[in-house]
């Protein structure tokens, strides 16, 4: 969906006569082998004048014969964008392919679940090797067989919703993608729903029509209960895995066919035998007693949309399909079959403590393939400049910094990006915007601030210098420093964006335009002429939103800011003029975070409509739109080669998108909470990620684990920073504490065996306090932000919050 | 993540009155029960969803508290209006009252005169958003500077002093003391201790904690100087300010062995010499550090509690008996062991048991001299209206009979006199209020005399007062239920559930709530001039039905009116404990019908709110209706008498020691002491 969604919009930028050539048809391969499916259809509706982001595409795929109502409908249709019809398209897929669906179909609903495995694993094996020989970009046959894979994820259309989505009609217009969610790595699964709220809600709640006796639900999971816990030890724990999502399951069945008491003392029964992390969706599923609660109820949409993933080892697997059968306990087979997505896995039965590691998220854990294909994590090479050595001492904010053309001396921080990484993307993968002079300046003060580097370590912890913002009123919703540690932003709930210069230096805007055009161009100061004095002060405010300002980001090159608000949208703010300069509306919901590239130009924004949107500071549309979350997007980071993109949802997972292509190609579960901070290590390998249960998990990127889990904060963690060279990584909280962990210890001893890189089973360390470096309490500042500067100080910030 | 495995959820709903009383306003007057019950379920529905949409703006608005703008961006979600008109930054508008068995909440709706409005001057313009940057750490050890928090918060001193032994890793091992050495400073020794907090780690080797470092920082040792010297120095500014600074300061935890040592030795010296005032001030010293919220003095109770006790019971504590007021300095003391034993009693070290044991035994001895007598009286009736009831109440009789004996017969000697006719008083001032909630109330001097034996008549009277002074009170409180008055909308009203059972001595009847309201409030007007507008009051009484026993305590602060704020009295802006607080106290159902309008059986709840900075128009003996302030008060707020005469009330008034009964706020300064004033 999701690559649809981006193939289109791609038409679209391509058909804006101003907008230089950005993210278009990136590689010949990958353009060629999924437009194959996408574009022939989409051209027209490019080309009729509909720069729509995103558009209802769907066909009818190979499993034409299912008898369950699959709905793939488009949504997020952006504010002011023109309607789109959906252009139910015919696919030319192959028919070899149609068949092997419809077998597997047929596998299926004959229960023969071996043969189907079987069959499905060979077609993987085939599909695998079609697209590994068709990634690297030769046009071949394998183009169609990819978009014919693409075209197999999404299935019918409803045409009527195609009409752009009415903005809070009832429950959120927020669309559910769920097949992009799969990773394209999965072909032949039939999961793509998108689901437009009230009209296909009964489409959707229609597979609980089906129903058994109300009065025998209690009996089927007691007696499921006590089959599972006279299981075997080693089996126990991963049939435990069963009892959430079957307990929400049987519990929304018996409510949608409205059998309320019986659903109540359900509840009432069982819902202290689940996992106390699930707290929060009972909570929400206690409160829904009635079959008209479920329209528009989101958590029990994404029960209904998504399939719960579960880990469980073959032999367990059998165990339980054996005691279904003996029992002929149909009820809960057709739960399983239906709404739950068992992934078998050969070998060792996990135990608790492994399975607890990665189960929390909304949906199960994540499918083993989802993380499978590659990431291209290594850093990009870095421009060769060449560093004037000797003006050591004329340090300062000198304009005319003048890069003589000396001998080029190799700046030791420099050196090790010269070679290629082999896990670095090629060098324009994705587009990026040329190095201005002022970049390389700036690049050459970053190198020589390098050099005065402090060289952290557990012996030598990074002072914090901490911002305290006073007289906020718990106003302050989000800060951002500038990577040169000179200015500082902080958006707040009274939708103003505020900017201070932490330097001597104060902030200034350009003169007016009448006094702009006295001055003499050619003079050599003209970039201090330009400038007003009388303007200049600590403290600039940007009015501008109409609501809590919840992301703020500076572009790398100091020139712009970008904040999102409450209101939906992204204002892009010029720091020369201090005036607003782009307000981006797309998310048509609250925007929670926004961060521009690294290399600037690109900026992702997420926010409450579940997607994460890729834009370029020059288009008013989005680029891509990634997605696949159930819940919010609460955090967005660019990796730090600018060719992923990680977001953090309130569904409990983590995502990693393609900026290339949109795809999702890590899905990390394990939190137990809504994710609100995320970070990359400096080398691009791996990721941190903090939620509310104050836990921080680190994950590797490449192999696609979790290798690590530091507890220690006992609320939200709201800021994560790991250091210029990656020793320390910092969490702030807002339990008014700093941490500080030993980054180089937590990885170091990170077990990679083929197994472990294979099953994706790991065995965290029982004790992250060693880990712990040190502790710092504020007086009841929550710590909003972290910051490395280019010495290695640690800039904390947050506003003081009297009791 | 909640620790408890088993969580329980619960599906509540509004009640479905409130349906009705909802249909009624919008002019329905006949609803059936069967709609009610189905609006309610849709409602409850409606608002959790509301709710929890809204408590995703709180988490992204890096807030703990939600706020009304957080539901109406909820509600936006919804595509809902908003509800205008609520913005109140940090609280919500309602107010609860009860009366005539039904409780309501209510938006309060005052009708505004517009010319008040204008004739008002501006409010001051609130302060703009500032940055403001300080060392959190450096190089790894956290300064001890204002803008961090204190080096040892209270639990890791505690967790130090009931975990002796600690496992740390071999890697901090050598770091840890090293630094601490190396600094020798509280920073370096809150940082060693830092690291050290971890929980037992598995396997790993287990090792002594690190003794804690006993040598202070040449800055610390002056500053142990100055305050000692201050406390029991002759300047009585400068021992306020000392004073001040030990109740407050919250770095002190390094110097806790140093200044109980202090006390307990010159307690020892100081009794020997018979020199009070000494005596005093030092007492001054322990209720300072009691007051301290940052001091973990567990530790250090051992050294006290003889220092303190000897100060209740001793024979002798000044050089004249007879002219001296000694007394004061024994209420003082016993009212301090109260308070330890408040704190830090528990099931294990049983102080309070052990007190009262060591009281009851000096007083049942024969040969005790009055002064220990009364001592132990005093001790005893300050640990509440339980152990009254149970220690001091069967022993009236023969008490009344010794004071009788020594009153009424031959002058033996003027001392015991003396001594006699305190204890006489002490007893009936305590015990009075004891026996207007115990007895029923026909109180007759002759059943009295029966029961009590020579003291009775005199007892009866008391009874009477207490009885009147109830009533009087219970009117007032109700009467101020009618009309409450809010003068400035900015209010903080937040609701902190009190845990844990109290004791019975707790509870404040209405017999032992010393003033009238009315008292109360002239009194604080009288008192020094205020730049700011009087701050707001509350006197909210209100009763409820439900049989729920548990107390809460609210605490209503009013946020900052115009300058207020930084022109009040370092005491209110730093003090947590003389910050406007509203108690709530619960009487029993054994309380006089007459006090409670509510109708009989009803639970009632007095909200009782203290107001800042000073406490002095709490002065006054129950029996002396006009508050007499204490002589030492002059009217300038920073001066040593609103420390040192406000800050004993002060410390009386908030939640540690609500039982207390006011009135003896100002016992110690009570007539023609001649000592300076505790």
């Amino acid at each position: 969906m999701a690559a649809l969604a981006e193939e289109q919009t791609e038409v679209a930028v391509k058909l804006e006569p101003e907008g230089p050539p950005t993210l278009l048809p990136p590689q010949t391969g990958d353009g060629a082998g999924e437009g194959s499916g996408g574009t022939p259809n989409n051209g027209p509706n490019g080309g009729g004048g509909n720069v729509a982001a995103v558009a209802a595409t769907a066909a009818a795929g190979g499993d034409g014969g299912t008898p369950k109502p699959v709905v793939a409908v488009s949504a997020a249709a952006p504010a002011g964008a023109a309607p789109v019809s959906a252009a139910p398209t015919e696919a030319g897929a192959p028919h070899d392919r149609q068949t092997l669906l419809a077998v597997l179909q047929f596998l299926r609903q004959s229960n023969l679940r071996e043969a189907e495995e079987a069959l499905r694993r060979e077609a993987r094996l085939l599909e695998e090797a079609v697209a590994g020989s068709g990634a690297p970009g030769e046009l071949d046959g394998a183009g169609a067989e990819a978009a014919s894979a693409l075209l197999s994820r999404v299935t019918a259309s409803v045409p009527g919703s195609a009409a752009p989505d009415p903005p809070g009609s009832g429950a959120s217009g927020a669309t559910v993608f769920s097949g992009s969610a799969s990773g394209p790595a999965a072909p032949g699964k039939v999961g793509s729903v998108a689901v437009e709220d009230q009209p296909d809600v009964s489409a959707v709640l229609s597979a609980y029509n089906q129903q058994g006796d109300p009065a025998m639900y209690e009996e089927y999971y007691s007696g499921l209960k006590h089959f599972i816990e006279c299981s075997l030890d080693c089996h126990r724990a991963e049939l435990s895995q069963l009892f959430y999502p079957l307990f929400v399951h049987m519990y929304l069945e018996l409510v949608y066919n409205q059998h309320e008491n019986e659903a109540k003392s359900f509840f009432e029964k069982f819902h202290g035998d689940q996992e106390c992390y699930y707290q929060d969706d009972l909570r929400v599923l206690s409160s829904l007693t009635k079959k008209e609660h479920m329209k528009g109820n989101e958590t029990m949409l994404d029960f209904r949309t998504s399939k719960f993933v579960l880990r469980i080892s073959r032999d367990s697997y059998q165990l339980l399909k054996r005691h279904l059968q003996e029992k002929q306990n149909n009820q809960i087979w057709n739960i399983v079959q239906e709404h739950l997505y068992i992934d078998i896995f050969d070998g060792m039965p996990r135990s608790k403590q492994q399975i607890d590691a990665m189960v929390g998220s909304l949906a199960g854990e994540a499918k083993r393939e989802a993380n499978k294909s590659k990431v291209f994590f290594g850093l990009l090479k870095e421009p060769e400049i060449e560093v004037p050595l000797d003006d050591e001492d004329e340090e300062g904010e000198n304009e005319e910094g003048k890069p003589k053309k000396k001998k080029p001396k190799k700046d030791s921080a420099g050196s090790k990006s010269k070679k290629q990484d082999p896990n670095a993307p090629p060098q324009n993968r994705i587009p990026l915007p040329e190095l201005k002079d002022s970049d390389k300046l700036d690049k050459i003060m970053n190198m020589k601030e390098t050099t005065k580097r402090v060289r952290l370590g557990p012996d030598c912890l990074p002072s914090i210098c901490f911002y305290t913002f006073l007289n906020a009123y718990q106003g302050l919703t989000a800060v951002d420093v500038t990577d040169d540690s000179s200015l500082i932003a902080g958006g707040f709930a009274d939708s103003t964006v505020r900017v201070w210069s932490v330097t001597p230096k104060k902030l200034r805007s350009v003169k007016q335009a009448s006094d702009l055009s006295l001055i003499d161009k050619e003079s050599d100061d003209v970039l201090e002429r330009i400038m007003d004095e009388k303007t200049a002060s600590e403290l600039k405010i940007l009015y501008g939103h109409s609501g809590p300002v919840y992301g703020a980001s500076f572009s790398p090159d100091r020139n712009y800011l970008l904040s999102s608000s409450e209101d939906g949208t992204v204002r892009l703010w010029s720091l020369q003029t201090f005036t607003c300069l782009v307000g981006y509306k797309g998310h048509n919901y609250p925007v929670w975070d926004t961060q521009f590239s690294p290399y600037g130009y690109y900026f992702v924004s997420g926010g409450h409509d579940r997607v994460a949107r890729l834009w370029a500071t020059d288009h008013y549309q989005p680029l891509r739109i990634f997605a696949g979350h159930l819940a919010d997007v609460n955090c967005t980071r660019f990796h730090p080669n600018s060719n992923y993109v990680a977001t953090g949802s309130a569904d409990r997972t983590v995502r990693l998108w393609d900026v290339l292509n949109g795809n999702c190609v890590r899905i990390f579960t394990g939190h137990k909470g809504p994710i609100h901070s995320l970070t990359f290590s400096p080398n691009g390998r791996f990721l941190a990620t903090g939620a509310t249960d104050g836990r921080v998990l680190l994950w590797d990127i490449g192999h696609g684990l979790m290798v690590g889990e530091l507890k220690g904060h006992t609320d939200t963690v709201c800021s994560l920073r790991f250091s210029r060279d990656g020793e320390i990584l910092a969490s702030g909280s807002m339990d008014n504490t700093v941490r500080l962990w030993d980054a180089i210890k937590a990885f170091e001893d990170l077990e990679t065996d083929d197994f472990t890189t294979a099953t994706g089973h790991i065995n965290l360390p029982e004790n992250s306090q060693e880990l712990l470096l040190g502790t710092y309490m504020t007086k009841s500042t929550p710590v909003v932000h972290l910051h490395f500067t280019r010495r290695n100080l640690v800039l904390a910030a947050g506003a003081y919050s009297p009791q | 993540m909640a620790e408890e495995k088993k969580l329980k959820l619960s599906n509540t709903v509004l009640p479905s009155e409130s349906m009705k009383v909802v249909a009624e306003s919008m002019g329905i007057a006949q609803i059936q029960e069967e709609t009610c019950q189905l609006l309610t379920d849709e409602v409850s529905y409606r608002i959790k969803e509301i709710a929890q949409d809204a408590l995703k703006f709180m988490h992204m608005g890096k807030r703990q508290k939600l706020t009304t703008s957080d539901i109406d961006y909820a509600l936006k979600l919804k595509n809902v209006e908003p509800l205008y008109g609520f913005h109140a930054q940090e609280f919500i508008p309602f107010r609860f009252a009860s009366g005539g068995g039904r409780e309501l909440y209510f938006y309060e709706e005052k009708e505004v005169d517009l010319s008040d409005i204008i004739n008002t001057p501006l409010p001051r313009v609130p302060l703009d958003v500032c940055l403001k940057a300080h060392w959190l750490s450096i190089e790894g050890c956290q300064p001890a500077i204002p803008e961090n928090p204190p080096p040892a918060p209270k639990e890791q001193q505690k967790a130090e002093a009931t975990e002796p032994l600690k496992s740390a890793k071999p890697g901090q091992e050598e770091d840890g003391p090293l630094k601490g050495k190396g600094q020798g400073t509280a920073a370096a020794d809150g940082k060693g201790k830092e690291k050290k907090a971890p929980p037992l780690l598995e396997g790993a080797p287990f090792r002594l904690k690190p003794r804690s470092i006993h040598e202070l920082s040449v800055e610390q040792q002056l500053y142990y100087k100055e305050i000692t010297e201050a406390c029991v120095g002759s300047c009585e500014a400068k021992r306020a300010e000392a004073l001040q600074s030990i109740a407050t300061d919250p770095g002190l935890y390094q110097m806790l062995p140093r200044f109980s040592t202090f006390i307990s030795e010159g307690v020892r010296v100081n009794v020997v010499q018979n020199n009070l005032a000494l005596l005093i001030y030092l007492m001054r010293m322990v209720k300072a550090l009691m007051d301290n919220p940052t001091l973990y003095l567990e530790k250090y109770v051992h050294e006290l509690i003889p220092a303190v006790m000897t100060c209740i019971v001793s024979r002798q504590l000044c050089l004249r008996p007879d002219v001296d007021n000694h007394w004061a300095l024994r209420d003082f003391a016993a009212r301090l062991v109260a308070q330890i034993c408040k704190h830090f009693s528990t099931t294990t070290n049983n102080i309070q048991s052990r007190i009262t044991k060591t009281f009851t035994k000096s007083w049942v001895d024969e040969k005790t001299p009055w002064t220990t007598r009364y001592g132990s009286i005093a001790g005893l009736a300050e640990l509440g209206h339980d152990v009254i009831k149970t220690l001091i109440l069967p022993r009236l009789q023969q008490e009344g009979e010794r004071i009788r004996s020594v009153l009424d017969g031959p002058v033996l000697s003027n001392i015991d006199r003396i001594g006699a006719d305190h204890v006489q008083s002490l007893l009936l001032k305590h015990c009075a209020p004891v026996l207007a909630k115990l007895r029923p109330p026909p109180d007759n001097q002759d059943a009295y005399r029966g029961e009590f034996g020579s003291l009775g008549p005199l007892l009866c009277s008391h009874v009477v007062k207490a009885r009147a002074q109830a009533a009087l009170q219970a009117q007032q409180v109700n009467r101020t239920t009618l009309t409450i008055t809010q003068p400035r909308p900015t209010l903080t009203l937040s609701q902190a559930p009190q845990p844990g059972p109290r004791t019975p001595g707790l509870l404040k009847v209405p017999g032992s709530i010393a003033l009238p309201v009315q008292t109360l409030v002239s009194a604080r007007a009288a008192a020094p001039p205020q730049p700011s507008p009087p701050p707001t009051k509350f006197i909210v009484m209100s009763s409820s039905s439900s049989a729920s026993s548990t107390q809460q305590v609210l605490s209503l602060s009013t946020s900052a009116p115009g300058s207020g704020s930084t022109t009040t009295s370092p005491v209110t802006t730093t003090v947590p404990s003389v910050q406007p607080i509203v108690k709530l106290v619960s009487t029993a159902t054994t309380a006089p019908p007459s006090t409670a309008p509510a109708g009989p059986g009803s639970v009632q709840k007095y909200i009782v709110v203290s107001l800042p900075p000073t406490g002095e128009g709490k002065g006054g003996p129950p029996s002396h209706p006009s508050p007499v302030p204490p002589p030492s008060s002059s009217p300038s707020p920073l001066g040593g008498s609103a420390l040192c005469g406000g800050k004993q009330d002060a410390g009386d008034s908030p939640p540690p020691a609500p039982g207390t009964p006011k009135a003896n706020g100002s016992q110690p300064t009570g007539p023609g002491s001649p000592q300076p004033a505790l």
